[in-house]
């Protein structure tokens, strides 16, 4: 796509987010739901499709105009911008990185165009940060192979045509794709979440389905080493993205409220507690989407170091947008602990950040292994 | 941007890409302990790299060699030592006519 096309998609980004998102998220965070009208209306933007590439349907946006797109969904509404982060960004890149071409062309148009929208079921009871532990297992029958688990956590589930799923058989993790009108197939929704509260999430049971071998994705034992850490590169980088996008909203918030709240006759913002607050925010965010459009140029040519510079991306970003968020409660008061407006939503909101595609304290321990590879002098 | 590992591809032998695979490993191992890297050592079984690695190694192997591995290639197998990453390698660029 042309660098005049991308600024076009960003535009109607901008304006489908300010005017159409923004205003119904909390309606959609309240009622643990998002309206099909959205996912409609983000398939037929081309949204779902949007950093696949055109030959299969997609928009084609290079990693950078997708980090934008996802700063700007994410920025009016998270729920939203998760589906971003589980259809386009873990599942269909997924797919076009790694699958086989007749997998690409049973899948890939009608999930660049949102006709059928996808989830990823790696998350078990027993298996989160360590995902290699999954239980949910496959065995060779035939040209099939067959599936039997229980996944927890995933995000669309309960809306979702297809299903990334990671089984193991004997402790060879592979990945398949699994369709919902599959036998054997059932979800269950899930409901209390700090966040997220809008992205259908739901368990996923799977008894004894049978899916076709063609939709194994990459080989035999290539599910943990090869498609999880390619799904949870490109998540990492969508959830990096969403960070910024929640601490650019904060900072708003924050700024908005402080230029306009009157205490002891003046302006909080003029209280110099209140610009350290403001100050932080504004130097915070600006880093972290520095950042992330860094994690984007190394994406863009398949760099090795890619992996690593959006560890490094994601943890900054979600640890600023918990801080930005968490800050613009403060700023806000009683205003801010309080639905009425959106801070202590933004609030929940980045806690999750933190936790969901790698843990913080997973990037950390990431992050410092690569720089006892890099940095310590080797004499 | 490329890897700094880059290397002109008319001059590559099999040699030659083992010794760059090699170099690349010994770059990404552990720096607390200084381990022997054989040619035949499966990396993940010895406990060198975690499967984490693999999809690092697929990149660097497409763009130091500018070849494209096939989804029927990605198997941990393909990755699991320095001989077989360059035996994989070399048969990529004779499938492609080199």
């Amino acid at each position: 796509m042309s660098e005049v096309d991308q600024v076009d998609v960003i535009a109607r980004a901008r304006s489908f987010a300010e005017t159409e998102l923004a205003p119904r998220a909390a309606e959609f965070d309240r009622e643990e739901r998002l309206p099909r009208d959205v996912v409609e209306r983000m398939a037929a933007e081309g949204f779902l499709g949007a950093s696949i590439p055109a030959k299969w349907g997609g928009l084609g946006l290079d990693p950078l105009a997708y980090g934008e797109l996802t700063e700007l969904i994410g920025k009016a509404c998270a729920s939203t911008r998760a589906l971003l982060t589980v259809h386009t960004s873990i599942v269909a890149s997924t797919l076009v990185e790694l699958a086989s071409k007749r997998l690409k062309e049973k899948y890939l148009p009608a999930l660049a165009r949102g006709e059928k929208i996808a989830c990823f079921a790696l998350s078990e009871e027993n298996a989160g940060s360590d995902a290699a532990a999954v239980a949910t297992s496959y065995t060779r029958k035939g040209d099939t192979f067959v599936l039997s688990g229980r996944k927890k956590w995933t995000s669309f589930a309960g809306i979702a045509d297809l299903f990334l799923v990671v089984a193991s058989d004997k402790g060879v993790t592979s990945a398949f794709i699994v369709e919902r009108d599959m036998p054997g197939v059932d979800t269950r929704p899930m409901s209390g979440f700090l966040g997220n509260r809008a992205t259908h999430i739901a368990e996923v049971a799977l008894d004894d389905v049978e899916v076709p071998a063609e939709n194994l994705i990459a080989g035999v034992g290539a599910g943990f080493g090869f498609v999880v850490n390619t799904a949870l590169l490109h998540g990492r980088y969508s959830i990096a993205w969403a960070g910024v996008a929640l601490a650019q909203a904060a900072l708003e918030e924050m700024c908005s409220y402080a230029t306009r709240r009157e205490q002891f006759g003046v302006k909080i913002g003029t209280r110099q507690l209140v610009q350290k607050m403001v100050a932080d925010a504004v130097t915070n965010v600006a880093a972290a989407r520095e950042l992330c459009r860094r994690a984007g140029r190394f994406l863009a040519p398949r760099s090795a170091d890619a992996a690593m510079e959006t560890n490094i991306a994601k943890y900054f970003s979600s640890t600023v947008a918990q801080r930005a968020t968490a800050d613009a409660v403060q700023v806000l008061g009683g205003n801010g602990c309080w639905s009425g407006f959106p801070a202590e939503r933004l609030f929940r909101e980045a806690k999750i950040l933190e936790v969901i595609e790698g843990t913080s304290q997973l990037q950390q321990i990431m992050i410092a292994d690569f720089g006892y590879k890099k940095h310590a002098r080797k004499n | 941007m490329r890897d700094e590992a880059v290397v002109n591809m008319a001059d590559v032998t099999v040699t030659d890409a083992a010794a760059n695979i090699r170099a690349y490993l010994r770059e990404n191992m552990t720096a607390f302990k200084d381990v022997e890297l054989h040619d035949e050592d499966n990396i993940f079984e010895r406990g060198f790299f975690t499967s984490l690695f693999a999809m690092q190694l697929l990149h660097y192997v497409e763009s130091t060699f500018d070849v494209e591995v096939p989804d029927d290639y990605i198997m941990l197998q393909n990755f699991s030592s320095v001989r077989r990453l360059a035996d994989m390698v070399a048969d990529l660029r004779r499938s492609a006519g080199e």
